[in-house]
């Protein structure tokens, strides 16, 4: 009787044991895990290389504006620049945990910083070249203190750390091709005529702001083709970065929340929309402000998903987090596919220029709906990042 | 036998797979010190320890924290800019953020090398009044030392810091060494500095609990003044009195090395006007010295570059920074520590515990019982230490007992241990023996215990 006893409360406690570390279900667990970490990979592969093919279309507008300024090859240059945010947009969710965008001699400072030391640069109202009645200085229009503009200099100036001036990246050149954002009811006017060294040029030092136009865009294909060598099949950081998908996953799931809720919630959308304040939106030269926001959320629904719409209309799909999540949490892997649709649609929905939404009620409905899905949604990442067994705050960027 | 034993290791293995859930309130009922910030304590140990906002903020204030949290850390630039909310930046300042000092909500490092730039250590300087209160400002570099400059202007110039060490011992033989700092200015841009002129070096200190003491009483403060010593235990406690630019009267003065600003508000405007260059409702002004044309002359929209909005972002993030909870608080080595820091005399300035009262810039703080190991007043710390600088009724020997709250954490948020107003004590023990004046005898019994105890007593303070 007693060895009855014994046997059974030990038949018992196997089957406990084995409810909390199933061989079966773990080595599931541990492939998928791998596969999610090399679609991951794939992906971000992918989406960096299409962030520099649209970057070099920029490039090649650029220099078309530049050898022959006029409102079209302007226009043009915009429209690349626009563009190009749409795939740059996604790749942010690539960011937040240290991986080659944002590790210590990352480009991120260099490629997308904001906000913009805009009058470093070039002439703003108030300044010496714009006019009005003051004599500070920049750098388009001091050529004894910087003789040479190129992609060494401006970086240079573009200095490390928390510390720096921000001189370089997609919102430099934007504000080279759009110029200030002065009226509330339109972007930046730049004129062509900034561009053109044939004598009808306006704004003076035009050859210069070529240049520095020039050297922007290249500094930034130059980054985004580190960062395509780092990612590409037996890349350095692709190689380390699959042969360790725990710790991998956890970089994933790091980058999704903090993006949703630190960065994309909080300091894009929800600031601007507590200080009602035009000033603080992301792109605001070229008032793309809410296309940042729905390529942001895309980017993280694309990770989730394990999908990615490619420039060339092609679709790549893998294992996916979603996935993964099935396996032992199907509420949460539901619950989390419904909030970032919701995400995405709400971030759809808000309705451009950004800097007017936050100052009308219907805008400012919208813009709280969205913030506070993705607010949602990085706290169900935090959640789902804690099924796995790791923890980290979305707040905390 | 054996099944038994390994029935019983089947069962250790079940119960490891469980969660091990801490119910975090437990204990807050029963004031235990576990929880130094009351409610407004938080329970995450790692490097965002000091970020955090307290738990209990209502009334929408959670989401407001996050706007201020943004106005911390974002970098201001260079005025005229399309980002007008975020611009304004100098003429001259000493950083681009507040975060650039403060990294992490926490405690800056004096330079590493001497061929490092100050960042999170800046200098006030004055020259010598006829006037009591009144702070001389440098002709040509102003009541502080701004190593930046917006681009046009000649930078203010560079501080290099050197050290010198020197051996002392414990009575039981053993040795330490304490670092001896000197203060170098070079390459300065607006010629040399006069002789008479005073230098304070200032580290910039670590940030949580701040709205929890501006919540204590001002009576319950002034319970432990003794400026004069009258009871004779060789400690003072004097409050220093700061001009408080809301209320337009001297106002007692809580915050800074030397209790010289009385509210959080305060604090955070002065210090984006006097170390980023942004001017605020309360400081209009741009803080050019007499001489400095050029600082005069700068591009200036002519209304404060800090809308009140933000500045009230900035501030309630500020103030409601959470305390973080102790660790180790029950081990016997730290509860020995702690009795040992009561019988050593510690705690006769870094008072360990208040009650809170109804006043400052958070309401969720009111009547929350707290240890913040301080008494917000000012004491004679000795010449070793002394800046020989006045600062309003601070003399140049005395410095506020800055709280010690989250003190052993420091080294997982910001990399570093070091300590006390300009960062010269490289850890806790360094600071405890750098104390003079009137903590003389203190520090004399602290050397006396045997060296375990003083393990015991520097891991307490490890703890808090």
């Amino acid at each position: 009787m007693k060895l009855n006893t014994l046997f059974i409360l030990s038949i018992f406690s196997i089957a406990l044991l084995f409810a909390c570390s199933d061989d079966e279900e773990v080595s599931s667990f541990d492939s998928t895990q791998s596969e999610v970490v090399e679609t991951y990979a794939q992906i971000v592969y992918l989406n960096y290389e299409d962030a520099l093919t649209d970057a070099k279309s920029i490039q090649t507008a650029v220099d078309a504006l530049i050898s022959s300024p006029s409102a079209a090859t302007l226009k043009e240059a915009k429209d690349q620049w626009l563009n190009a945010q749409e795939s740059y947009g996604q790749t942010e969710v690539f960011r937040f945990y240290g991986g080659p965008i944002d590790d210590e001699d990352g480009p991120e400072g260099q490629l997308n910083a904001w906000p913009l030391d805009e009058s470093l640069i070039d002439y703003v109202v108030g300044s010496s070249n714009g006019g009005d009645n003051n004599d500070a200085t920049n750098i388009i229009n001091s050529p004894s203190d910087f003789p040479t503009i190129n992609k060494e200099t401006i970086a240079d100036l573009n200095e490390v750390g928390a510390e720096t001036n921000i001189s370089t990246g997609y919102h430099a050149v934007e504000f080279l091709l759009w110029g200030q954002d002065l009226r509330t009811d339109m972007p930046g006017e730049r004129p062509y005529t900034d561009y053109a060294t044939d004598g009808s040029g306006t704004n003076e030092n035009q050859a210069r702001r070529g240049e520095y136009l020039k050297a922007a865009t290249d500094l930034i294909v130059d980054d985004l083709e580190g960062l395509v060598a780092e990612w590409k099949d037996g890349g350095a950081y692709r190689t380390s970065f699959e042969s360790s998908p725990s710790s991998s996953l956890e970089n994933i799931l790091n980058g999704m929340g903090k993006l949703s809720k630190g960065e994309l919630a909080g300091e894009r959308i929800f600031v601007a929309w507590d200080l009602r304040s035009k000033e603080d939106e992301h792109s605001c030269f070229s008032d793309n402000t809410h296309r940042d926001i729905v390529t942001n959320a895309l980017g993280i629904q694309n990770v989730f998903l394990g999908t990615y719409l490619k420039i060339d209309g092609s679709t790549y799909t893998g294992k996916s987090i979603y996935d993964l999540l099935l396996i032992d949490n199907r509420d949460l892997a539901e619950q989390l596919k419904t909030t970032m649709e919701e995400s995405v649609a709400a971030g759809e929905a808000i309705v451009p220029p950004f800097d007017q939404e936050i100052l009308n009620e219907q805008g400012r409905l919208r813009v709280q709906v969205t913030f506070t899905s993705l607010r949602k949604q990085g706290d169900e990442l935090a959640e789902a990042a804690a099924k796995f067994g790791f923890s980290f705050d979305p707040d905390d960027i | 036998m054996k099944k038994i034993a390994f029935l019983l290791l089947l069962f250790s293995a079940f119960t490891a797979c469980q969660e091990d859930e801490e119910d975090p309130f437990v204990g807050i009922s029963e004031p235990r010190e576990e929880y130094p910030g009351g409610r407004a304590t938080v329970f995450d140990l790692s490097e965002n320890a000091f970020g955090h906002a307290a738990p209990n903020l209502t009334d929408g204030r959670d989401l407001e924290f996050v706007t201020g949290n943004s106005f911390f850390r974002r970098n201001w630039v260079t005025s005229p800019s399309s980002t007008s909310d975020l611009d304004g930046l100098g003429p001259y300042f000493n950083a681009r953020s507040c975060g650039a000092c403060h990294f992490k909500d926490g405690r800056g490092a004096p330079p590493l090398n001497s061929g490092e730039k100050t960042l999170a250590l800046l200098f006030r300087m004055s020259r010598p009044s006829e006037i009591a209160w009144e702070e001389l400002p440098d002709d040509h570099y102003g009541g502080q030392f701004n190593p930046k400059s917006i681009f046009g202007l000649t930078e203010e110039g560079n501080v290099r810091v050197t050290y010198n060490e020197k051996s002392f011992s414990y009575p039981d033989g053993e040795t330490y060494r304490l670092r001896y700092p000197t203060y170098n200015f070079e390459d300065l841009g607006y010629g040399n500095l006069p002789a008479d002129i005073m230098i304070s070096p200032r580290i910039a200190p670590h940030l949580v609990g701040l709205g929890l003491l501006e919540a204590i009483s001002e009576e319950d403060i002034l319970l432990a003044a003794d400026e004069f010593d009258k009871n004779n235990d060789g400690i003072s406690g004097k409050a220093n009195y700061a001009f408080n630019h809301i209320l337009n009267k001297n106002t007692l003065g809580r915050f800074g090395w030397k209790a010289n600003q009385p509210t959080v508000r305060q604090q955070v405007a002065a210090a984006f006007v006097g170390d980023i260059g942004i001017t605020s409702s309360l400081f209009p002004n741009e803080e050019c010295a007499p001489n400095q044309q050029g600082c005069k002359d700068a591009y200036n929209e002519g209304e404060p570059e800090l809308s009140t909005k933000i500045l009230d972002r900035v501030t309630l993030y500020s103030a409601a920074l959470a305390v973080p909870k102790r660790r180790n608080f029950d081990q016997p080595d730290v509860i020995s520590g702690q009795v040992l820091f009561r019988q050593v005399g510690c705690n006769s300035c870094h008072m360990p515990k208040y009650v809170t009262g109804e006043i400052g810039e958070i309401p969720e703080f009111a009547n929350e019982t707290i240890y913040p190991y301080t008494d917000l007043l000012l004491h004679d710390m000795g010449t070793e230490l002394a800046d020989n600088r006045p600062d309003g009724l601070a003399n140049g020997n005395e410095w506020r007992t800055p709280p010690l709250w989250g003190i052993g954490l420091i080294q997982t948020v910001n990399n570093h241990t070091f300590l006390l107003h300009d960062g010269r004590a490289r850890g806790i023990e360094e600071a405890i023996l750098w104390h003079g004046g009137e903590a003389s005898q203190v520090i004399v019994s602290f050397k006396k215990l045997p060296k375990e105890e003083r393990t015991h007593l520097v891991n307490f303070v490890k703890s808090l």
